[in-house]
């Protein structure tokens, strides 16, 4: 099932990625991963689904090399959300129109809900649940709490991915330049003055640190 | 002394007594809050760190063992009658586990529910839906409300298309015309708005034995529950309700969605958990919209501006559903001795109408504000002047009781002070140029004044620690946060020292979250739980410290003599003389009868249009807000600065768009459907007068979600007329518009 490629022989494997991500992440993924070979007994009716040709890819999440199978069809967003349970990456639109999706893709940010999951292979991907250095949140995070960057937080994640894009690229973003880079996200609770002042001491801190 | 200062100096009194006694070192009363440390400051958001690691979980973010994914077909038509429907192949399919039919005969909207599926997965559940096979006959249909009325328009339901539903009179409008100086008739339009949460809606449901449990993103988790018993034929005690974190409602999450009892019906058919999640197409089509509204407007004033009489006609399409009723500001808010109001739905083969934050004040103040600006100019008067004169001090509706309280002068005040009221044009449209510049103000009113008989429960533990345990939700609004702050305020504790349980309907009941009753009806029942908790804490005390309890003060993790601070004991050790963990129940008290209680605010606007492209810009707008006492100032701010830029988004974008030939929707999408986005936002100036309503509440405050929402849009619309001298009357002010409009001015003049 596991096919290996060139690419996963240096790396970790599946099994040891999920064995990393916690028991309810490796629980859900590796159920689903029985159920497909039939080997768990209940519920049978599972090992009938309908058959698509899936292809193998290997990829960085947050840090950790995973390798694991993926329909033509599935978007990066689908795969993060239901294979790798990092569910911190938000589901809005799923058209590429609203920004809640945003993750890094080896540092730009991208829509992954327009993002076909096999083009994933080798890339390296940054989400929202792998921003933070254990306890200590990244500036920009730290700054969302501090000015108050959201009401509802669904598109919230999503902001803060661009918002570091941003600020990898600009240490110092001009008032226009931060409207411009977050004009791809929308916010529907309309908290945009919230999140400018969020982004704005975000910058005047990593640039002090 | 004018009249209305009477009402606005009587809390300012209030609170003066409170301070003069303070300071000579009488006792206060505790609702005064002169002794706040922590409400009324910013505090950021409890749960922040959930929020922005991606650890907050919205309904969608849950996975139960074993659950099924659940898929709804809708119709495509507008209207049609089903002949016949065919579920043999979507059954066999490998995967779908149920597919139920949702209705047989006629479908009246485009969206309305068919079929569902559950399926081991979503996609494999999208699959079936298309291999159910459905028989339509397609029937005629009308989507537009001018046309609906129309003799010999389709019929939506077994009565007429347009149905009147509210009608109000006082005095004699007839009279009020004879005597007034000056008549005036104009008709306000508003398109039908989409709610577009964030969020879509998600629900989750587990059957175990005849016991059901649903995930839900709602606004309502009580009502919710309520509504399944009720539609399910269970009892409540045996349905439970969760609602963890949830991706904006805005009234579009108020109560019980029919994708719900769907999940329900399909994890008792199956016997196992089904989540549902709508998507996009769904979330524009069938959970609810504002209703549109043609607003007429007759009114008459004297020569000075006072208002001798307002008639008010109201044409409202809320789809299937009701239309708003828009009339509230029109009867409430000014003094004004003859009014009539007429209201009506007209049905369309459309989706159902939902309350959308502020349900009919956003369209009601639009065409009164409107009104009132077009009325001073055909008097020559500076509108605030207008509004100034008209000023009332009692509650204009039927009650036509006082108000409790009311800082709206306050609000033109600070508002016009800091918009620089003065750089208006004094004639609408005097200014010249490529770019025209104008201002426009506009008044609000609105509830908010909580709901008596809220719960809340304070848990102490022997160990010292504390949580708060409320079935109320947040919506968004930073709830969990003012709910610690205010235990760690009564208790002398921080915010981050008490554990926050809400979201579920086995704890204490709380109302749902609308209306802008949350604060009002959760926070003092918080602040009544730890005041009795405190009481206690403070007698067992007295008795160790050997001093009166009316001496003991909790601060800093302490109770201790206020005479001699040095005799204290810790928080932590006070709990222990409880003996085992106590339980404090708290509840918001009764509203005191003979007084009125609504919230008020006044939004200034700054606009910019291009009479090249007509696009408008709004460039500022000051946001002054009467809510009472305000306890989180951060998330005070958001609210206002979150309405401006939804109202901003009303005036100048939203506008659900229907093919009058197919009955279908255009724009179900963010794409075609624009809302305000990062390039669109004005300056936002939030301003709270602060004025501690006396009688509402154990804290003095009302509710905030509505207010900011109300008066925006009509003080866009002002500011525009008041830049080009055309009032448009119509929102969207889309491009098109505004150059029409021109066009129209010059060819006149």
């Amino acid at each position: 099932m596991e096919k290996t490629s060139k690419k996963r022989k240096k790396t970790f494997t599946r099994r040891a990625f999920l064995k990393g991500l916690g028991g309810s992440a490796a629980g859900t993924a590796l159920a689903s991963k029985f159920l497909r070979r039939g080997l768990a007994a209940p519920p049978q009716e599972m090992e009938a689904a309908p058959v698509h040709s899936q292809k193998t890819v290997t990829f960085s999440v947050n840090g950790r090399t995973v390798s694991l199978e993926v329909e033509p069809r599935e978007t990066l967003l689908d795969v993060l959300r239901q294979k790798l349970n990092l569910t911190g990456t938000k589901k809005t639109c799923d058209r590429g129109e609203c920004g809640s999706c945003t993750v890094l893709l080896d540092g730009q940010p991208v829509y992954s809900c327009l993002y076909p999951a096999i083009r994933v292979e080798g890339k390296t991907v940054t989400t929202i649940e792998g921003l933070a250095y254990g306890d200590e949140l990244h500036p920009v995070q730290q700054a969302f709490i501090d000015k108050d960057g959201y009401q509802c937080g669904f598109c919230t994640p999503g902001f803060i991915m661009s918002s570091v894009a941003l600020l990898n690229r600009n240490q110092k973003p001009t008032f226009p330049e931060i409207k411009t880079a977050l004009s791809g996200n929308l916010c529907r609770c309309g908290n945009y003055v919230k999140i400018y002042e969020a982004v704005r001491t975000a910058s005047e801190r990593m640039r002090k640190a | 002394m004018k009249e209305h200062e009477i009402v606005d100096d009587l809390n300012l009194a209030y609170l003066e007594e409170a301070r003069g006694k303070k300071a000579q070192g009488k006792d206060v009363p505790a609702e005064a809050g002169e002794d706040f440390k922590l409400i009324g400051q910013p505090t950021a958001r409890i749960d922040g760190r959930l929020i922005v690691t991606g650890r907050a979980k919205f309904t969608n973010d849950l996975t139960l063992m074993n659950m099924l994914h659940a898929k709804i077909l809708r119709s495509p038509f507008a209207s049609a009658e089903i002949v016949s429907m065919d579920l043999s192949q979507a059954q066999n399919l490998p995967g779908v586990k149920a597919v139920i039919k949702l209705k047989e005969g006629r479908v009246k909207y485009e969206g309305e529910q068919v079929a569902a599926v559950a399926a081991i997965s979503e996609k494999t559940a999208e699959e079936a839906l298309q291999l159910i096979k459905v028989d339509y006959k397609i029937l005629p249909h009308v989507v537009r409300p001018e046309k609906a009325v129309e003799e010999g328009a389709p019929q939506i339901h077994d009565s007429a298309n347009v149905e009147k539903f509210n009608e109000y009179s006082r005095g004699d409008v007839d009279k009020g015309f004879a005597e007034a100086e000056v008549v005036l008739e104009r008709t306000y339009k508003t398109a039908v708005e989409i709610h577009q949460t964030a969020e879509t809606h998600a629900s989750i449901a587990k059957l175990d034995e005849d016991r059901l449990t649903v995930w839900d993103s709602t606004q309502a988790a009580f009502s919710v529950r309520d509504g399944l018993a009720r539609t399910l034929g269970i009892p409540t005690s045996k349905v439970r309700v969760i609602k963890t974190y949830m991706g904006g409602g805005f009234g579009s999450k108020l109560g019980l969605n029919e994708h719900t009892v769907v999940a329900a019906r399909l994890a008792k058919e199956t016997g196992r958990p089904v989540k549902i999640v709508l998507n996009r197409r769904e979330n524009s089509l069938c959970v609810g919209n504002r209703p549109s509204t043609s607003i007429t407007i007759k009114g008459g004033a004297k020569k000075d501006g006072t208002l001798v009489c307002l008639s008010m006609k109201n044409y409202t399409c809320g789809g299937v559903g009701r239309g708003d009723r828009c009339s509230e500001p029109l009867i409430d808010i000014y003094k004004c001795p003859n009014v009539k109001v007429e209201e009506y739905t007209v049905y369309t083969n459309t989706g159902a109408s939902r309350p959308t934050r502020a349900p009919g004040h956003v369209q009601g103040t639009f065409a009164l504000e409107g009104f009132l600006d077009e009325l001073a100019d055909e008097l020559g008067l500076d509108p605030l002047e207008l509004r100034r004169k008209n000023y009332s001090s009692a509650n204009q509706g039927e009650t036509g009781i006082p108000y409790s309280s009311k800082g709206l002068n306050k609000c033109y005040e600070l508002g016009a002070a800091k918009i620089g009221w003065e750089r208006r044009n004094k004639k609408p449209g005097e200014g010249g140029g490529k770019i025209r510049r104008g201002l426009g103000v506009a008044s609000q009113i609105w509830w908010g004044a909580g709901v008596p008989g809220t719960l809340a429960d304070i848990k102490i533990h022997r160990d010292g620690s504390v949580e708060v345990i409320c079935g109320t939700q947040d919506i968004g609004c930073g709830t969990r946060t003012y709910i610690a702050t205010i235990a760690a305020e009564t208790l002398g504790l921080k915010p981050e020292d008490i554990a926050v349980k809400i979201g579920d309907t086995v704890y204490p009941w709380a109302p749902s979250s609308g209306g802008s009753q949350t604060t009002p009806s959760v926070a003092p029942a918080v602040r009544d739980a730890a005041l009795k908790a405190a009481e206690r804490l403070k007698q067992l005390v007295s008795t160790t410290l050997n001093i009166p309890a009316s001496r003991i003060v909790l601060a800093g993790k302490k109770l201790f003599d206020k005479e001699n601070p040095d005799v204290s004991v810790t928080f932590q050790d006070a709990a222990k003389e409880l003996r085992r963990e106590a339980v404090f129940h708290g509840e918001r008290s009764d509203l005191p009868a003979g007084f009125a209680y609504n919230s008020f605010g006044a939004h200034f606007a700054e606009v910019e249009v291009d009479t090249e492209t007509g696009q408008i810009r709004v460039a500022k707008v000051v946001a002054v807000h009467d809510v009472g006492r305000v306890i989180n100032r951060l998330t005070a701010e958001s609210q206002v600065v979150g309405g401006i830029t939804q109202g901003v988004s009303t005036a100048l974008f939203e506008e659900r768009l229907i093919d009058d030939n197919t009955g279908q929707m255009v724009n179900p999408n963010l794409q075609g459907y624009k809302i305000s986005t990062s390039m669109d936002i004005p300056e936002i100036v939030p301003i709270f007068v602060d004025l501690i309503d006396p009688r509402i509440n154990n804290l003095g405050t009302k509710g905030l979600g509505e207010p900011p929402r109300i008066p925006i849009s009509a003080a866009v619309a002002n500011a525009v007329y008041n830049a080009i001298g055309i009032h448009l009357r119509e929102i969207p002010m889309t491009p098109d518009k505004v150059l029409k409009a021109l066009q129209g001015k010059e060819a006149n003049s």
